[in-house]
This record gives structure tokens, C-alpha cells and sequence, in this order.
């Protein structure tokens, strides 16, 4: 290190401080959420707060007069109901397109549907909004008479083009990953394509599929505006898929610009991003999991 | 005159404008062991691929001349996962597909569309004996075969190739990657297997070829420079200079 002037390992120390810096800060931003999230919650939870009334009423009236009611078994039903309706829809179009492109389609055909895929996946959610509370809301009256478009089906199908994205390209990845003497060897033996892929890929890719459906599960639960401009917004317990639904998203949303500061209301808000963040952290850790999984293979 | 069970005519193959098969024509008779030796790249794997035609899935692969089985020729076959079936490959890293030793052998008989238990297990069975290997693992045939040693990996691909009942099995280079003693008990099966079937030995080790082959091919650059019974390929009087250099390590 002779040679080195005393400006340049300065530099160097600087440089690696800055990268340190950037690699540590990711933590550090989703500790500091977690935090914030859980402080602005944390007085009312250990106050007032009524898990039991908020895990099993329906009852949500956080502005009444007499009798003020944080009742969010509603918004849970309706978060799972349509994440579940989307993931329905999204996960064999998602698994589908991803055994296509990876297996089936020729190389110019899979760079074409790569890009388009990519590029659904970059628009905006409140574009998809808005395709929900227009083209969908009309074509949902039309085709089955409902007095209203905006409903679970709704919100589902569009949360569902959401995902798909996701689903596909993590799902290709997955397929890519198997090494190409197994299709050999399965090919040499006399299988056909589609035998390769249920027998062979699609046990061999397990993991992979599996964390592309629980990322894009994760994608389905945290979505806000898309669902909450497509789904009409009502509190209840949906019982058909043309009832309209609230998810415990949209409710943030919609009523944090509302609630004083502070107020129970407020703190309460702040409770279902507790819980969203759980619900998304436990399934971003199975994915994880999973996926740790398969390198170990 | 012996019975052809495959002849090959005037075969070529290419990728993209590389000539990796440059014309060669021969015949592999029923029931003997042909040995095919030859440096690398000089397109033993290719001619393969041929065999099973799954050279049709490589982009960019142009195949001319034609390759008849039993006299028919197999590129106008309609059903190319019979042909598949009826000729074994041996690839030269074993491949345990992710699936369990029973599975694994099961796999092409399944795919064949066998479903009782009776006829899997008795199958499964059969071709690990032939392989050698079902002493070894009889006693826990669901765990996975890739958790198998390499040398035993690659007689359960000898089994899983056995598995199909093909006429021809074709082993590439199945030895660069095991043991000389589980080579020498390989060898041993595929002498008591010629009895049953076809096979084609393609491999670096000159020595292998002597030990085992009826007949020899010598295979350079892509063409056949010479076909002969194993004992006159390996002596002076081969009818190539070349054979003879290849042969006694004089080149390759």
C-alpha cells in the first residue's frame, strides 16, 4: 500500500462507507415502518383495543355518535375473499403462461409475450382502477344484469391481471432453473411434452411455483387502490360475487384522511396495517423460505 | 451374413453451416456390442441423438441421409415416442431424475401407460438385477435417487434405460464419471445383456472398446474412417494408418 497517496484511500474508505450505508438502510427503512406502523397503533392497542369485537363483529362504525363499534371481520372476509377469487383466476392463467413460455413457445414468441408481461406489470394500479370502474363496472351490468358493477368479481379479475405477472415470470424462472439433462433424459425415455412437464418440471420446479404463487398472494393482500375503485366499497360479508366487498386496504385508504390524529379511529387504522403487515411478512417469509429451499437442492 | 438392426446411409448432420456428421454410412448388427471410438467432437453423441431423433429439438440441427430400424426408416415413423422407448440412452453424467429409485425406474413403463402395481414392481425390480444394483438398494427403493453415489446413480440411468425393454441401447461414455470398479461391474452387465438386445458403446476409453466391442467403429472429425471386427481394428492390420496412430496413443 506504499504507493498509495493519502487522498485515495481516503476515497476508498468513503466509497466503501457509502455502500455499507445503502446495503444496511433497507433494513433499517423496514424496521423504521414496522416501528412508526406499531407506535401509532401501540396506544390504542393496549387501551381500548377489542381484539375480540375486531376479529369477530361486522360492526364497523368508527364515526358513530352513541356507540362507536371497530368491528374489521368484514374487511378480513373481504381482503381473503377477493385475494382468494383473484388467485383463482390468476394462478393457472399465471402457472400456464409460465409452462408456455418456458416450454412450448419459440424463442421470438417468448421474448414477445416476456415483454409485454413485464410491461403489464409496470402499470399503475390506479390505471387498473380505473379500468375497473369503468370498462369492468359497465361489462359486469351487461353480462349479468347487476345493478351494479362494482363488486368482488370485479376487484377479483382486476387483482387477478395484477398478479399474473408476478406469477409468470417468478414461474419461468422456477422452470428455467431445471436443468435441461432432465428434459433430455425424460425425452430420450419417450415422454411426451406434455408428460415432461407434469411428471418431470413441474415436480422438480415444486418450490419455485409455489413461491411464485405466495409472492403473487402477497401482491393480491397488499393491493389498495385498484381494489379500492373496483370492488364498490360496502361493508358486509360477501355472499355471491356480484356482492360488493371492503378490503382492509381500501379501509386505510379511504379513511385516514379522516380520522383525527391520534384518535381511536386513527389508532385503529394503524391496527389493520399491523395486521396487513403480518399477514404479508409471514407469507414473504414462507416464499423465502421456500426458495432457500430450493438452492439447497 | 449377420442381421442388420440398424443401418445407417449416407448420414449428415449440421448445425447451423458446422458439419458435425460428414456423410457415413455403416450397419449395427443384431445382438452384437459396437463400439465407437473417436477423440471429441468428432460426432459419436450427435449420431446418438440421431438414433432417438432427438436431434429434431435442437435448433439449428440439419440432418440428411436416413437411419432404418428393422428396415424401416425412422424418420417416417409416425410415432416418435415408440422409437424413443424402443432404444436406450445412457447419458455420460448420470441423471437421477428428482424423483424416487422406484420412480425413476418407473418412469418410462408409466409413461408407456403401465398401471398396475404388479407389472411396476415386478419391472422395477427386474431392471435393477440387470443393472446390478437392486442388491444395494432393495431395501429403500422411495428415497431419492439423486441421493444415490455416482457410481450407483449411473446403473440406475442403466436401469431406467432397461426399464422401456429397448432393442437398442446406446451407452455414452457412461464411465468418465464413476469408478474403475463399478466400470469393470458395468461392463459385466452389458456383456450378459447382449444377449437381449443391441448395444452401441460409445466411449474415449480405447481399452473399453477392446475389452467389450464385437466390432469397432473409429470415428474422426465427423466420418467413419473405419468399421472392423474389435480385434482387427486393435491390431496391424487395420486398413487406416490413422486407426492404428488413434488405438495406440500415438495421436488424439
Amino acid at each position: 500500500m506504499k504507493g498509495r497517496t493519502r487522498f485515495e484511500s481516503i476515497k476508498e474508505w468513503l466509497i466503501e462507507r457509502i455502500i455499507w450505508i445503502c446495503g444496511v438502510s433497507s433494513i433499517l427503512f423496514v424496521f423504521a415502518i414496522f416501528f412508526f406502523v406499531f407506535r401509532e397503533g401501540s396506544a390504542f392497542l393496549f387501551r381500548g383495543f377489542k381484539p375480540v369485537e375486531f376479529f369477530t363483529s361486522i360492526e364497523w362504525y368508527p364515526t358513530s355518535q352513541s356507540h362507536v363499534r371497530y368491528g374489521a371481520l368484514a374487511l378480513i372476509l373481504g381482503t381473503f375473499s377477493v385475494t382468494t377469487l383473484a388467485m383463482l383466476i390468476a394462478i393457472p392463467f399465471g402457472l400456464g403462461a409460465a409452462i408456455y413460455i418456458s416450454e412450448f413457445c419459440s424463442a421470438r414468441v417468448r421474448e414477445t409475450v416476456k415483454i409485454i408481461i413485464e410491461l403489464l406489470a409496470a402499470i399503475p394500479s390506479v390505471v387498473w382502477g380505473f379500468i375497473g370502474l369503468t370498462i369492468m363496472n359497465s361489462l359486469i351490468i351487461r353480462l349479468f344484469h347487476a345493478p351494479i358493477g362494482l363488486t368482488m368479481l370485479n376487484g377479483g379479475i382486476i387483482l387477478a391481471l395484477m398478479s399474473v405477472p408476478i406469477v409468470v415470470s417468478i414461474g419461468e424462472d422456477a422452470l428455467k432453473a431445471v436443468p435441461d439433462s432432465y428434459r433430455e433424459a425424460a425425452i430420450a425415455m419417450g415422454c411426451t411434452r406434455w408428460q415432461l412437464v407434469y411428471r418431470v418440471l413441474l415436480p422438480a420446479a415444486r418450490n419455485g411455483l409455489l413461491a411464485a404463487v405466495l409472492l403473487g398472494i402477497g401482491r393480491g393482500i397488499g393491493e389498495t387502490m385498484a381494489v379500492l375503485m373496483a370492488t364498490g366499497h360496502s361493508i358486509r360479508i360477501p355472499t355471491s360475487l356480484l356482492d360488493p366487498v371492503r378490503t382492509l386496504t381500501a379501509t386505510i385508504a379511504a379513511e385516514l384522511g379522516e380520522a383525527a390524529v391520534h384518535s381511536d379511529h386513527y389508532q385503529v387504522l394503524f391496527i389493520i396495517g399491523i395486521l396487513l403487515f403480518m399477514i404479508t411478512f409471514i407469507i414473504n417469509l414462507t416464499a423465502d423460505l421456500i426458495v432457500k429451499g430450493i438452492r439447497k437442492q | 451374413m449377420k442381421n442388420s438392426k440398424l443401418t445407417i446411409k449416407d448420414l449428415r448432420v449440421r448445425f447451423g453451416h458446422k458439419q458435425a456428421i460428414k456423410g457415413i454410412s455403416f450397419d449395427v448388427y443384431q445382438n452384437e456390442i459396437l463400439g465407437i471410438i473417436g477423440p471429441a467432437q468428432s460426432g459419436k453423441s450427435t449420431l446418438l441423438k440421431v438414433l432417438n431423433r432427438t436431434i429434431e429439438l435442437i435448433p439449428g440441427a440439419h440432418t440428411s441421409g436416413q437411419v432404418f430400424m428393422d428396415g424401416q426408416d425412422i424418420q417416417k415413423l409416425s410415432n416418435v415416442y415408440k422409437l424413443r422407448r424402443s432404444i436406450g440412452i445412457v447419458s455420460p453424467l448420470p441423471v437421477g431424475l428428482p424423483l424416487s429409485i422406484y420412480d425413476n425406474v418407473a418412469f418410462a413403463p408409466r409413461m408407456a401407460g403401465v398401471r398396475k402395481k404388479r407389472d411396476l414392481d415386478d419391472c422395477v425390480e427386474r431392471c435393477l438385477r440387470q443393472a446390478a444394483l437392486w442388491d444395494e438398494v432393495k431395501t429403500r427403493l422411495q428415497t431419492l435417487g439423486t441421493r444415490l453415489s455416482g457410481g450407483q446413480q449411473q446403473r440406475l440411468t442403466i436401469a431406467r434405460a432397461l426399464s422401456h425393454e429397448p432393442q437398442v441401447l446406446c451407452l455414452d461414455e457412461f464411465s468418465i464419471a464413476i469408478d474403475p470398479v463399478t466400470t469393470m461391474r458395468i461392463e459385466e452387465v452389458l456383456k450378459e445383456l447382449r444377449s437381449q438386445m443391441t448395444i452401441i458403446l460409445v466411449t474415449n476409453l480405447v481399452q473399453q472398446a477392446r475389452r467389450l466391442a464385437d466390432r469397432t467403429a473409429f470415428m474422426f472429425n465427423g466420418e467413419l474412417v473405419e468399421i472392423d471386427d474389435t480385434k482387427v481394428i486393435f491390431s496391424e492390420k487395420a486398413a487406416v494408418r490413422q486407426t492404428y496412430e488413434y488405438v495406440n496413443g500415438v495421436f488424439g
